[in-house]
């Protein structure tokens, strides 16, 4: 029996209990339905033509980059690289929102996102050819480490943003995460913690279709991903990932509500993976080819290639030259990679405490008495190359 | 501990019986009003106090900001302190009992205890985790676990447990200074516990990671920390009427574990039992064993034994007392060190 075949049921009119009020107007929070587009609308003959070629320039050496970085672990030179081809306009545009003073949370497929933000792009490949787990000094760039264990970062976004805040200090984080992050645990509990703090933190969503090979149908039953933030009682902006004004303006005014102290935004922008989840994955068996070549034509380099010749802001050899700076680019990459980083075995003890323990002093030396029946007595430096 | 009553402390500059809930209060005020970087964060800290009271008092002195509480969520607790830590700040993180912070876990080992190592020095992260600790309180499930093999096993962790008054003040200041992040697990069922204590002249304690003799005594060595340093000291009185002369070890830190102190104390006496209330099985009490047999196998009379825990999920509060090491175990425990040699 349920309560409406109660007897007396048709006279039982729940009311809210007395304290129950809607802390928040969901409406105005809720995405667009559609993803929201510049190139190839009315809207882009507002953009400035300046920072479109600055977008079209660093989208062709961002992909210039991630091409030569894919080479880089055919030759044995990186161990493993996930690349973010056909996802430039993302890693681009969150690169450029920032002001100097903020900070970064790339996860780690955003390594083209720390180098468009100005990171030596060897320093950026450290953890992935092998030899460090991080190769800069966050501090210095305003960089987090490259995530791995997924979302994990977003919660240390909130944080230190929060910490910012408290310190009076004109700072925003923006922390980045894929489609299959948004199911971890930390993404909510992160989003949570920024809404309740009013941190000024933007979380940029890539929404590339795929975590490894599980498409988004197995990942959420929500509308769209931007629509997660209703919840949390903060705006979602819904935006095509490859549309490299889009994502600018929308992550600029993302940032910009941040910067003014009204709280956090959660961004999804829509885009694809165009090359496999890493280099040691096969994205055949889980993708057809069809799939793929429709995402071609929605490229971001093609869009705003089209959207600047058309205006007659960029000729063949405009093109031309955009080319060959990222060549010299992916050359210099190239040459710094052939050589083989130094490494001090030794150093395996010095950064795990401030003060080394007994226990690793003890550990330190029988590693140096190994090295030295290897190499003779130790010298500070060891030759090993790391593979 | 009411700041009104510290206030009282320092006024008659006199010892009065403090509990170590009071003393802990006392070191998170001072270490805050000294170190404006200092915060503590976490599930009803501010208003309420906390859950035992520790954080009592200061949200009220320092504001929201400086004692927040937090949303229900302890990874999402924890996540923030290390990003509150990477912009300088000296987050203190209360999690509200041992089975609770398992949440904030991921963060811990993969976040908190590699940060300084992951980034080549540049970026330790001064983070002390405050966890209530173990049973003996009559608590319901998911409320008594000993969760401190798990953090030992943790390269870049500090594992740091008072079992005094004195050194839940000293060893909790000495933490949050710390640049290092520190575990500091908080015996509840010693929270009560009073000793003599003067709030404005608090002993001093020696750096974080050395052990101390509680007991001098010369037939063998309780090996101890936390909720079974009481234990061990009972017993080792009631071992005087068979005519044991029981040192006890106060090991304070589990990580860095003070070899020097332990082995020093097990050469004088040749033998050694190790005594915790967590798990025997991948236990404390196998690494310690281990360490002390490499350090002093020849001047070992017998085995070194372990009292610890039973391998049982913990158990409900009616049954509790079957399963923490007593006086009892410990000295039938002392009874098998092989004295037989002796005679």
């Amino acid at each position: 029996m349920t309560v409406q075949e109660l007897p007396g049921a048709a006279a039982y009119r729940p009311t809210p209990p007395p304290a129950w009020k809607p802390l928040t107007d969901p409406a105005p929070l809720l995405p667009d339905p559609e993803p929201f587009r510049v190139l190839g609308t009315d809207a882009a003959a507002d953009a400035d033509p300046e920072l479109l070629l600055r977008l079209y320039a660093e989208l062709v050496r961002g992909r210039r980059y991630n091409a030569q970085a894919t080479a880089l672990t055919k030759q044995g030179r990186l161990a493993v690289y996930p690349s973010s081809t056909g996802q430039e306009a993302c890693e681009i545009a969150a690169a450029l929102v920032l002001e100097d003073r903020d900070w970064l949370f790339p996860s780690y497929r955003d390594t083209l996102a720390a180098v468009a933000r100005g990171l030596d792009p060897v320093e950026a490949l450290t953890l992935l050819r092998g030899d460090r787990h991080t190769g800069y000094d966050p501090r210095e760039h305003r960089i987090a480490p490259l995530c791995t264990p997924l979302a994990t970062q977003l919660p240390h976004a909130v944080g230190l943003a929060h910490a910012a805040r408290l310190k009076g200090d004109d700072v925003v984080a923006l922390a980045m995460v894929g489609d299959g992050g948004t199911s971890e645990g930390d993404f909510h509990e992160a989003l949570n913690f920024a809404a309740v703090w009013r941190a000024p933190v933007v979380f940029l969503v890539q929404n590339n279709g795929f975590a490894i090979s599980v498409p988004l149908a197995k990942q959420t039953a929500a509308p769209s991903l931007a629509h997660k933030a209703v919840g949390y009682g903060m705006p979602g902006r819904l935006v095509d990932g490859n549309d490299a004004a889009a994502m600018h303006q929308v992550l600029s005014e993302a940032v910009a509500r941040a910067r003014r102290g009204e709280g956090p935004t959660l961004v999804e922008a829509v885009t694809y993976r165009m090359d496999a989840h890493t280099n040691a994955d096969d994205a055949t068996r889980y993708r057809g080819d069809s799939e793929v070549e429709t995402w071609r034509a929605h490229d971001p380099i093609v869009l705003l290639e089209r959207e600047l010749t058309g205006r007659g802001l960029l000729d063949e050899d405009g093109m031309t030259a955009v080319r060959e700076e990222a060549e010299r680019m992916a050359e210099g990459l190239r040459e710094q990679m052939n050589a083989d980083p130094v490494l001090d075995p030794m150093d395996l003890f010095s950064h795990v405490y401030e003060e080394q323990t007994g226990q690793l002093r003890e550990q330190a030396d029988q590693l140096r008495v190994e090295l030295d029946a290897e190499h003779g007595p130790h010298d500070g430096h060891g030759a090993e190359g790391v593979r | 501990m009411s700041t009104a009553a510290a206030t009282a402390g320092e006024r008659t500059g006199r010892a009065k019986p403090a509990t170590m809930a009071q003393a802990l209060g006392r070191a998170l005020r001072d270490s805050m009003a000294e170190d404006p970087t200092v915060h503590v964060l976490g599930e009803d800290v501010g208003t309420l106090g906390g859950v035992f009271r520790v954080t009592d008092g200061l949200a009220k002195e320092f504001g929201d900001e400086r004692c927040t509480d937090t949303p229900l969520a302890e990874a999402g607790i924890l996540g923030a302190a290390v990003g509150m830590a990477m912009y300088g700040l000296r987050p203190v993180v209360e999690m509200q009992f041992d089975a609770f912070a398992y949440p904030a876990f991921e963060q811990l080992v993969s976040h908190v205890a590699k940060m300084r190592n992951r980034t080549g020095g540049a970026m330790p992260l001064p983070i002390t985790v405050r966890v209530p600790y173990g049973g003996g309180i009559g608590g319901v499930e998911h409320h008594s676990d000993s969760s401190e093999a798990y953090y030992m096993a943790t390269p870049g962790l500090h594992v740091v447990m008072p079992a005094t008054v004195d050194d839940a003040y000293g060893l909790l200041r000495e933490s949050i200074a710390s640049d290092d992040p520190v575990v500091f697990l908080e015996p509840k069922r010693l929270y009560w516990s009073k000793a003599d204590w003067s709030p404005d002249a608090p002993a001093p304690v020696e750096p974080i990671g050395r052990a101390v003799v509680r007991r001098p005594g010369r037939s063998a060595t309780l090996i101890t920390y936390g909720p079974s340093l009481p234990v061990c000291l009972e017993a080792a009185e009631a071992a005087t009427a068979e005519g044991w002369d029981l040192e006890v070890v106060d090991l304070r830190s589990l990580v860095p574990f003070d070899d020097e102190t332990v082995a020093a104390s097990v050469r004088r006496t040749g033998r050694a039992v190790v005594v915790h209330e967590s798990s025997g099985f991948g236990g404390p009490g196998g690494e310690i064993a281990a360490r002390v047999t490499e350090r002093c196998f020849h001047h070992l009379e017998a085995p070194v034994l372990r009292v610890a825990g039973f391998d049982i999920p913990y158990p409900p509060p009616m049954q509790e007392r079957h399963h923490l090491p007593g006086v009892d175990r410990v000295l039938d425990a002392v009874a098998r060190l092989q004295w037989e040699a002796e005679s």
